[in-house]
């Protein structure tokens, strides 16, 4: 559960999310302390912050890492109980994830273009209605455009969020060409003056290189139509994933050179550890997460706040 | 780099075979890294540890030490522990009497609950039964109408309520409508949600309390990490599950975590979805996923798929055809035709051993698939019976046709004519010729297929008649053989 993630990121608006929720919070940072505090780092408080680590999703190597360095520390005597750990850790992950990174990039004129893919079910429908939002309230005209042809009814899912975020949407028939959309959406952009243009495709199995090749297309079709676009293509990971994440970014990667990952459904006890392993392997940024189902639901990436939700133990784990 | 856990498996028991003898401390250093690659496979840190444990006591235990193909055994071991982990079989859905039997479909948001209630409808519909699929998703926006676009595919009626109903009114009133309309399955489609939400798991348990469905299957993406044991557990704890469905199985995810969830909550894994076409629903065998995981292949699935599409007496004609070397082009792109609908060429041939690893790179040429339909297609019935007649004139003509290059039809004439030539020899042949024979043209791929274009350069050197004397030597080298 990552939900320690939003305090300092959302601040006032902390009181909008559930209470129950923020019971769970308390007592994961409860439970996370308990493991720390007051011990020593001995093999075996190692040997349950390894695994800790693994129930997170780190993977192996990542694990292995952290753990070689953690020990390499402790030998030279700059960690020596559980309360410098926690420190610790949060110092490692901070080099994995460096501040200017996680900044979405805006065109310098002209409307920004924001490629959203991932694999059927990631949620980016949902975390593309969020990131709509965001940038609503950060006073950007926003359009979303609806490249989901195939699934069924993902146009009117879209239709469905445009319309209660009140943001603009461009879409065709279920089946048409989604690079058409894509080519139709950017020239509207430009012709309404648009700032942001969010694209939406459908969900692709990495692995199905006929679809890949068509996200390729659509990416190709958009930088054809705006200069320099799309200024920012993002991967929609579920906070549930596991170590096949990896081949996942590097496909996706490979096909419309990604710039970051939205994390999302972060709400569960899942911690998606696997975006360390990412940025350690792809040097690919998280740049937000989403935290619920509605479009304030959303949050701007914390290293901090991760750090610490990755060593809490769900309550479900028991 | 693709490491898949078969790679991993096949490395770590071709190293272990190498040595002849195993110890004890061989098992265990062999064990740690299959520990690894469990991990690496998403499998839960809990199982993992037990597992190995189970493995490393019996194979000490037994006789594998002494044996001589240590490597063979600890893989047999492996096996049937693995086996045994995501096992049994039971793909079986029961019905009651009176109808309608109801199934609730449940699972976190993204799982793919909605496409796998239109896969099981179909499923059901093949087995005869009257599905009926029920909108209880009203949280998603559109999840309704993308389930009545699905009933739509299917063939089977959709209820749905679009009056703001809730999902306890809505699944209370659909069985009534089934009993009136005579569906004898009703297929719940709910929300869906983590869980951790108190009030979305209340919803689900009212469901349960005022519907009574007869089974409730969750739905696990395969592609899950470590947590899904701890949803899977929640929703076992609160619902009481018959069963798991995994979907997106067609990835390369090794499903390690979706398969620990039989082992931490007891349920079996009933289906697996893989694929998004809606046929593409598959009943669970844990034998052949643990082969597929140990690199032996799913040569049981790939013959059953070849038996669900071929025709045997079909198959007999067409054999016949070969061998008299009538076989036509309109034979071929029937036999194409029928080979393509057991499925995407690469899914196919990672189910035989040993082709999964080979295949991981290579992109196989589905759309050349496409040319070659397109090009015979385009030909009239007596080009298609006997393609002699060709000509520059009709090979532009059907270049034209099928929007492709007159040398892709050269091509694919030439290709065809040198297979038809070696498939009637082959037809009379003994194994051991055909190996020699196949050896000879090269790593020609399919026999009929792509391949065909390459087949045709290496293949016309092998073409010539045998003299008398030839055929004698011959015949006397197969009587050695014998």
């Amino acid at each position: 559960m990552a939900f320690g993630f939003l305090s300092k990121v959302l601040g006032q608006g902390l009181e909008k999310l559930r209470t129950g929720l923020d019971r769970t919070r308390e007592a994961f940072l409860g439970s996370l302390k308990s493991l720390l505090r007051g011990r020593t780092l001995d093999p075996q408080l190692m040997s349950e912050l390894r695994q800790r680590l693994l129930l997170a999703d780190l993977g192996v190597a990542a694990t292995d890492k952290i753990m070689t360095d953690l020990e390499a520390a402790r030998k030279a005597g700059r960690v020596a109980s559980g309360d410098d750990v926690l420190e610790f850790l949060k110092a490692e992950m901070k080099t994995y994830w460096p501040v200017e990174s996680r900044e979405l990039t805006f065109a310098a004129q002209g409307p920004t273009v924001i490629l959203v893919a991932g694999i059927n079910g990631a949620g980016k429908t949902t975390s593309i209605a969020k990131l709509s939002w965001y940038l609503k309230n950060r006073n950007k005209t926003v359009m979303v455009a609806a490249c989901d042809t195939f699934r069924a009814a993902a146009v009117d899912q879209l239709t469905i969020w445009a319309g209660r975020i009140g943001v603009d949407i461009v879409k065709h028939q279920m089946g048409s060409d989604p690079a058409a959309v894509a080519f139709d959406a950017c020239h509207a952009a430009k012709a309404r003056g648009m700032d942001v243009l969010i694209v939406d495709t459908a969900g692709r199995l990495h692995t199905q290189d006929n679809l890949m090749r068509e996200l390729e297309k659509i990416r190709r079709v958009i930088g054809k139509s705006i200069p320099n676009a799309p200024h920012e293509s993002l991967l929609v990971l579920d906070a549930t994933i596991g170590q096949n994440a990896i081949r996942q970014a590097v496909e996706f990667k490979k096909a419309v050179d990604l710039t970051g990952i939205f994390l999302a459904k972060l709400d569960g006890t899942a911690k998606g550890g696997i975006v360390v392993a990412i940025r350690h392997q792809l040097g690919l940024p998280v740049k937000f997460i989403g935290i619920g189902e509605k479009p304030d639901d959303i949050a701007a990436f914390s290293p901090d706040d991760f750090v610490e939700a990755l060593f809490t133990e769900s309550p479900a784990a028991g | 780099m693709f490491d898949g856990l078969s790679e991993k498996f096949s490395s770590l028991f071709r190293n272990l075979s190498g040595k002849g003898k195993i110890t004890e401390s061989n098992v265990r250093q062999a064990m740690e890294e299959v520990r690894t690659a469990l991990l690496e496979a998403d499998v839960h840190v809990q199982v993992v540890q037990s597992f190995c444990d189970r493995v490393i006591e019996q194979a000490i235990g037994s006789h594998v030490l002494a044996s001589l193909e240590p490597g063979h055994q600890m893989v047999k071991i492996v096996f049937d522990q693995l086996v045994q982990l995501i096992g049994p079989a039971d793909s079986t859905l029961f019905y009651v009497d009176p109808p309608p039997t109801v199934i609730m479909m449940c699972g976190l948001q993204g799982s793919g609950k909605t496409t796998t209630c239109g896969k099981l409808a179909l499923y059901l519909k093949s087995k005869g039964k009257n599905p009926l699929l029920v909108a209880a998703d009203t949280q998603r926006p559109a999840a309704v109408d993308q389930l009545a676009t699905l009933a739509d595919q299917v063939g089977v009626p959709v209820y749905r309520e679009d009056s703001g109903n809730g999902p306890v009114q809505i699944c209370r009133r659909s069985v009534d409508f089934a009993r009136a309309n005579g569906r004898d399955v009703v297929i719940l489609d709910t929300a869906g949600r983590l869980h951790i939400d108190e009030a979305l798991m209340a919803e689900l348990r009212q469901i349960n309390q005022v519907v009574r469905p007869h089974q409730i299957l969750l739905v696990v993406d395969a592609m899950v990490g470590q947590d899904a044991v701890n949803s899977a557990r929640a929703f076992n704890s609160q619902l009481e599950l018959d069963g798991v469905i995994l979907t997106k199985f067609d990835s390369d995810t090794r499903g390690g975590a979706a398969l620990s969830v039989k082992e931490i909550t007891g349920k079996p894994i009933k289906f697996l979805g893989v694929g998004e076409k809606l046929a593409m629903l598959e009943e669970f065998h844990p034998d052949r996923v643990a082969q597929r995981i140990l690199g032996m292949g799913d040569v049981l699935t790939l013959v059953e798929k070849a038996q669900q599409q071929f025709d045997a007496q079909e198959a007999e004609k067409m054999q016949e055809k070969i061998s008299k070397a009538t076989f036509t082009l309109d034979d071929f792109l029937q036999q194409m035709r029928s080979f393509r609908k057991m499925g995407p060429m690469k899914q196919l041939l990672g189910l035989l051993p040993g082709a999964g690893s080979a295949l991981k790179d290579v992109d196989l040429p589905e759309e050349e698939l496409d040319r070659t339909e397109a090009i015979i297609q385009s030909m009239t019935r007596r080009e298609k019976e006997s393609p002699d007649v060709i000509d520059g004139g009709r090979r532009r003509r059907i270049a034209a046709g099928s929007g492709t290059d007159v040398r892709d039809v050269s091509q694919l004439i030439k290709g065809f004519m040198t297979a038809r030539t070696v498939a009637r020899k082959l037809s009379g042949m003994s194994m051991s010729q055909r190996m020699t024979m196949m050896r000879g043209m090269g790593d020609g791929g399919i026999p009929g297929m792509t391949g065909m274009g390459h087949m045709g350069d290496a293949a016309p050197a092998k073409q010539h008649r045998l003299s008398p004397e030839q055929k004698r030597k011959l015949r006397d080298k197969r009587r050695r053989g014998k």
